[in-house]
């Protein structure tokens, strides 16, 4: 027997909404059978992980939290993969937008006023940007490989940041852990409603970006030209759009909005520079992305699930011990199965007996 | 002290040799396989705990090569028969592999591992100056030059090799003239999944016999890197390999010197080298163009 694909006289709407809950309902059944292979109850464990930490207030927050920059890094990716721009590097462009925009509260711990958040949040997009402008540069100007570039441009950024909370920043109150001063109240990213728990003003970035993103894809013409130009860079160049500016617009775009999501991630849930800020934001966000079929508001909530799988993972790490390492398996798994759910859009999938092929084949050559 | 240096850079050098050499084949066939780190990571993990059990380094690598060949099995279901696209697929490949090894290995960090004995040829390796070099390597060393020169010879000098080839320049036209596109395809990518799973159990058993999770550290990516560095040519990945194995050694070096500047920032060479080299290959376009496989990436549906 093989299987045969058959390719839809138009992609299958049905599909194209149903295929994200599909692949998660197939994650949720190779999770199970994970759990029962390494000896724990399966029901318990599913329970755990996406039901318990949805249960109490306070954890709604803290899906907030980590939900937030998920959610940001992955809408600037989405303009990114739909323009065809492979930018895999957001962990660095959100590790960079955090040390740019710690630059006040790090070195100017004394100046304290109403601007300082607003500069810090400024200067953590334009880091980010900057940094994401490095693989756009390289690809415009030199037709290199933005996924390679990107890619090692994260590994540069990770042991800048170590040397830098180690070397030039560390606390010099702070008996010598590799850490940065805490920030002050004024750097500090306040709370939505801290009477209840600990979401801060990310979330809230993190959904405008969603939404101003969703009406520039749909509404504006710029939209038009990432779809255009993502799909066939020829017919965009018929109609006058340059690729190259296009290149830019996205990595800046991404690149900003991860920056974005550092220093938020910084100022707001962390409070200081540490040698690891990310549990791999940047790359989970790739997931988010995928899983949000591309589409910023769907992205939402792709990065609520993602954001829930992590907070499952601490649950579960208490409550059952399983470790929290199965998270990272659990999301590649996730995006194994979206990416092949996809493909139901635009083929029907047949399968085929070996005798039954040859029929098959007199049949479409009619 | 010199001897010692070129050994030094043949061990950093062997397992970007055999991911890249692996992976050139795969991206002469026309499919473009991002999940290298993913398939090495597993190498690693597997290779480190068979070894350990069996308490027999032959074992972990040969577990290595299966579980890598397996699991771009994966890749190549996806990216193959369903037509998924192959950039996010790989990508997948890789985010999966470093989720399921960093799993799969929790209970070995810490421990010592399994490492591969060093080859003793009598009279041969006990030459003085180049004994060691050429004589007195790890047996894996040997493997991966032999891997390089036959793939080369394979690719360039066989028939089979030619239609790999052609089937990575035109798949359709491939296709037309009854040649079994996919199922090459899947063999392939077999074969750089197995290179990868190689490569990764030599980090686990020879480069340092440990496990921790992330003992690739970007070493998959650099494999690619060096693949379009060479243009899609075996002997001359062999070269960026060295070429890399150099770069990283000498950082190293330079942070055991202690010459002032920090170690995280010597660290970071190899990545920057790895742009650098990237920029400077691609900026002559025409050479890339030439060599570059024609249908690299691109989605293949058979037509009846």
């Amino acid at each position: 027997m093989r299987i045969e694909l058959v390719k839809r006289p138009e992609r299958s709407a049905l599909f194209a909404a149903l295929s994200p809950f599909l692949a998660l309902a197939l994650t949720l059944i190779a999770g199970a059978i994970m759990f029962s292979v390494l000896g724990k109850d399966p029901v318990e464990a599913l329970y755990y992980y996406f039901i318990d930490p949805l249960r109490e207030v306070w954890s709604l927050h803290e899906l907030a939290v980590k939900a937030a920059p998920l959610i940001l890094i992955a809408v600037g990716l989405s303009i990114c993969y739909l323009s065809n721009n492979w930018n895999i590097g957001a962990e660095g462009q959100f590790i960079v937008g955090a040390i740019v925009g710690s630059i006040f509260p790090v070195m100017f711990p004394d100046f304290q006023s109403w601007v300082v958040l607003p500069l810090m949040l400024l200067m953590g997009i334009a880091g980010g940007a900057a940094y994401g402008a490095i693989p756009a540069y390289l690809k415009v100007r030199f037709n290199t490989n933005e996924i390679l570039t990107s890619l090692m441009l994260v590994y540069v950024a990770q042991l800048f940041l170590d040397w830098m909370v180690r070397g030039p920043w560390r606390n010099p109150a702070g008996m010598n852990f590799p850490e940065t001063r805490t920030f002050s109240a004024a750097a500090t990213l306040p709370e939505i409603w801290s009477a209840s728990g600990r979401a801060n003003w990310g979330f809230v970035f993190a959904i405008v970006a969603a939404v101003a993103v969703w009406f520039m894809l749909s509404r504006t013409l710029r939209g038009f030209e990432v779809q255009v130009l993502g799909q066939s860079p020829r017919a965009g160049k018929f109609a006058g759009f340059s690729s190259s500016k296009m290149v830019f617009f996205a990595f800046l775009l991404s690149g900003g909005l991860a920056g974005l999501a550092g220093i938020s991630e910084v100022s707001g849930a962390i409070g200081q520079l540490r040698p690891t800020i990310s549990p791999g934001y940047g790359f989970a966000a790739i997931i988010v992305a995928f899983l949000g079929r591309l589409n910023p508001l769907g992205i939402v909530a792709a990065g609520l699930v993602l954001a829930l799988s992590y907070l499952g993972g601490e649950a579960a790490q208490i409550s059952i011990g399983v470790s929290d390492k199965v998270v990272r398996a659990f999301q590649g798994m996730l995006l194994f199965f979206v990416l092949a759910c996809d493909t139901l859009i635009l083929y029907r999938i047949r399968f085929v007996g070996s005798s039954a092929a040859k029929t098959v084949e007199v049949t479409q050559n009619v | 002290m010199f001897e010692g240096i070129l050994i030094t850079i043949a061990t950093a050098a062997t397992p970007l040799l055999i991911a890249a050499v692996g992976e050139l084949v795969v991206e002469r066939s026309g499919v473009l396989n991002l999940g290298v780190e993913g398939m090495m990571v597993m190498g690693a993990v597997t290779g480190f705990g068979v070894a350990l059990a069996t308490e027999c380094p032959w074992l972990g690598v040969l577990a290595a090569i299966i579980v890598g060949a397996l699991f771009s099995l994966l890749f190549g279901f996806l990216t193959l028969t369903l037509v998924t696209n192959q950039v996010a697929t790989g990508l997948a490949l890789t985010l999966l592999g470093l989720g399921l090894a960093g799993m799969l290995g929790e209970s070995f960090v810490g421990l010592p591992g399994v490492k591969m004995d060093y080859v003793y040829i009598p009279v041969l390796t006990d030459l003085p100056m180049v004994g060691r070099l050429f004589f007195g390597q790890d047996p894996l060393f040997y493997v991966s030059i032999l891997l390089t020169a036959g793939v080369g010879y394979f690719l360039f000098k066989t028939r089979a090799g030619l239609t790999l080839r052609s089937i990575g320049d035109n798949h359709t036209s491939a296709h037309a003239l009854g040649i079994k596109v996919i199922a090459i395809r899947y063999m392939a990518v077999m074969f750089g999944g197995a290179c990868a799973g190689l490569a990764g159990a030599y980090l686990s058993l020879v480069y340092t016999p440990q496990w921790n999770e992330n003992m690739t550290a970007g070493r998959g990516w650099i494999a690619l890197a060096l693949v379009v560095f060479a243009s899609w040519r075996p002997w001359r990945v062999l070269a960026g390999a060295y070429l890399f194995g150099a770069v990283s050694i000498g950082q190293l070096h330079a942070q055991a010197l202690g010459i002032g500047v920090p170690s995280q920032l010597l660290s970071s060479l190899p990545y920057l080298a790895t742009v650098v080299v990237l920029v400077l290959i691609s900026r002559n376009r025409r050479l890339t163009m030439v060599n570059t496989p024609a249908s690299l990436g691109r989605p293949f549906v058979p037509d009846r």
